[in-house]
């Protein structure tokens, strides 16, 4: 197993009397892209902050590429990008001015400055924008330039908050497949904290569900699903008409059937095994007519609808 | 959109070297050029916003106004005849900054009066703008330490200052030899010069105090008014309210003795010098105008035996040494807050 770049250990953060973050470990291996997902307000960017030793933790250590961010933030922020939430850069200098200023911070000498900046913006698709203000940018090329920033000091690990927060659609598309490549072709971490279920099932290695400054569940998609459905693995989407209690009820009968829940479009039967024929059957038997039966795959929506589901019932 | 290799094409040397030096023993985080491009940057965004434009050619227009007054003002005596007023007077060429005609006020009214707007126009937003502006996190993310952007800021207007003043003095000074004729001492040209030092000081305590409001307010238009509201407090009622005090604290009727009245009167005037306003009128006052001898009451037998004249450069200093410090050391106080509340406080841009 190749050692953890980013490893942190019982990691707490306390406001008063309230955890923003509770005992948290985490370890992320060197090269993986590891998405940080939970509702608003889950404690994400503070642990985030913590990690760029922006902010204390109340106890724990937390070490980037072995390096304790507590201790020494400088040397752990000059290898590690950071892309914040709601970023912003000075209105009044062009994007490319603003890039040349974030490498005047890392020390990179002017030459090499410009030649990378003028390399970073042609990735981003921004050498046309490059000579305009900021101030005049789209929320995209705002987001697009900010990866490149985040490049210009070339990290090791690439952490980004709500990257696709307020981008439409062909953007995010275009973002995450950067950010792939970035893994991939260069081998930066990246780490990502989104509430954008699809997105980051799209490009995370591994997921962890964070909620209440808890890490509750942590894997990838296939064994996270595994991890909370262990009773009812199988959902079936049924669509027929007419639906009747008398319908439902002998579906609830069926062997194995869990639950049914009756929406918009048909029924969900939840179920241990697949047992759509005897379904289809019982649609038949009642004259009732079948039109769509399928089974759902669990995508991390419905993983992390499940997760909440389960935490209300407590 | 291919963001391959871009580490195998930028191998830079800045960025190989630092992290050598990461894995050594000794860790010196040596990043003044860092320091100077934050200065650098915030100095360009300074001379080149609108608002520091507009301040600067009021402050210009008002310094050619007052040059224009004190012109007229010495002319005039001069030519009216009553050249025996100004003659026992050898220090003509400081008047160019204190004489008024008075139609247009002195170049120190000007200064006291626009010198705190100035300050205040470079600090009140430089923390809290950035903040609003999402580009403090940004730049909090950069391998600096925390402070670096604090005093950076702190120097960056500084340096304006400096600029500023040094050149209206000099631009006073050339314009008064040109239309005058007269050269000044060299003792007239250091006070001048200490003048404006001590101008300097005096704004960056408006600078200061709208940058720990800048940390302390999220919101820049609060931190502009709550620095605009104690530079008004101190330049109109303080006085009112030292004024009202004084009655009571000089009432005829509760003085028992000389020293009585000598102690109350004392009294009265350190509640005065609480603020940085008189603390600078004073400083002005002695420095530029030799024969004020005294900044507090003079008794009778004090004044016995000393020789009418102006006072000479180190003791017009010596007299102003406390005002000096205490400005100096109000003004760091105002830093000094602002600094540990920076160093404490939240990056978070929301």
């Amino acid at each position: 197993m190749v050692a953890p770049i980013i490893e942190l250990k019982n990691v707490s953060k306390q406001y008063d009397d309230q955890f923003a973050v509770n005992n948290l470990s985490l370890s992320i291996p060197k090269g993986e892209i590891f998405g940080l997902l939970g509702p608003n307000g889950a404690g994400k960017t503070t642990t985030i902050l913590m990690m760029l030793g922006l902010s204390e933790p109340t106890s724990g250590s937390i070490r980037v590429s072995g390096i304790d961010s507590v201790r020494r933030p400088i040397e752990v922020k000059r290898m590690v990008g950071y892309l914040p939430d709601n970023l912003g850069f000075y209105q009044n200098m062009t994007g490319l001015k603003n890039l040349l200023y974030t490498a005047e911070l890392n020390n990179i000498p002017k030459e090499t400055a410009k030649e990378r900046a003028d390399y970073l913006l042609e990735k981003v698709n921004l050498t046309e924008a490059a000579n305009k203000k900021t101030g005049k940018y789209s929320r995209g090329m705002k987001q697009r330039l900010g990866l490149a920033d985040v490049l210009m000091k070339n990290p090791e690990v690439v952490i980004l908050d709500e990257p696709t927060l307020g981008i439409d659609p062909e953007g995010v598309r275009e973002l995450l497949k950067m950010i792939r490549e970035l893994s991939e072709e260069e081998g930066i971490t990246v780490l990502l904290s989104s509430h954008h279920l699809h997105q980051v099932q799209q490009i995370c290695d591994r997921v962890g569900i964070f909620v209440k400054g808890k890490l509750l569940a942590e894997g990838n998609i296939k064994s996270l699903a595994k991890q909370l459905f262990k009773d009812n693995t199988l959902v079936i989407h049924v669509e027929a008409s007419p639906i009747e209690e008398a319908l439902l009820a002998n579906i609830r009968s069926i062997p194995n059937v869990k639950k049914v829940v009756q929406e918009k479009s048909g029924i969900d039967v939840y179920c241990t095994e697949d047992v759509s024929p005897v379904i289809s059957e019982t649609i038949i038997d009642l004259g009732a007519s079948l039109y769509h039966i399928s089974n759902k795959h669990f995508g991390l929506d419905e993983i992390y609808h499940r997760y909440f589901e389960g935490r209300e019932q407590q | 959109m291919n963001l391959a290799n871009v580490k195998e094409k930028f191998n830079f040397k800045g960025i190989i070297r630092n992290r050598e030096t990461e894995e050594g023993t000794v860790h010196t985080v040596d990043n003044r050029a860092a320091f100077f491009a934050i200065i650098r940057k915030e100095f360009t965004d300074s001379i080149k916003s609108w608002r520091i434009i507009i301040l600067l050619a009021i402050i210009l227009l008002a310094c050619f106004g007052s040059l224009y007054t004190a012109v007229t003002a010495i002319t005039d005596t001069l030519d009216s005849g009553a050249a025996e007023e100004l003659g026992g007077n050898t220090y003509l060429f400081l008047q160019l900054f204190t004489i008024s005609d008075g139609i247009l006020p002195s170049f120190i009214t000007f200064v006291g009066f626009l010198g705190p707007l100035f300050g205040i126009a470079l600090g009140f937003d430089a923390i809290n703008s950035e903040r609003n502006r999402g580009t403090l996190s940004r730049l909090m993310a950069q391998p600096i330490p925390r402070d670096y952007v604090l005093n950076a800021k702190f120097i960056a207007a500084l340096l304006l200052n400096v600029i500023l003043f040094f050149s209206l003095g000099f631009i006073v000074m050339a314009l008064g030899i040109l239309i005058l004729g007269i050269p000044p001492t060299t003792e007239e040209f250091l006070r001048v010069m200490f003048f404006l030092v001590v101008c300097i000081v005096y704004i960056a305590f408006w600078l200061n105090l709208g940058i720990l409001f800048s940390v302390v307010f999220k919101n820049s238009a609060t931190s502009a008014l709550s620095s605009i509201a104690v530079w008004i407090f101190f330049n109109i009622f303080y006085s009112m309210i030292v004024q009202l005090l004084s009655r009571s604290i000089l009432n005829p009727e509760s003085i028992t003795s000389m020293a009585d009245v000598v102690n109350r009167q004392g009294a009265v005037l350190n509640l005065m010098r609480l603020s940085p306003n008189y603390l600078f009128t004073e400083s002005t006052t002695i420095l530029l105008s030799p024969s004020v001898r005294s900044l507090g009451p003079l008794t009778m037998e004090q004044a016995v035996g000393a020789v009418a004249g102006p006072l000479p450069l180190s003791q017009s200093l010596l007299l102003i040494w406390p005002q000096l410090t205490g400005l100096i050391a109000a003004t760091l106080i105002c830093f000094a807050i602002a600094y540990i509340i920076f160093m404490r406080q939240e990056i978070r841009s929301n």
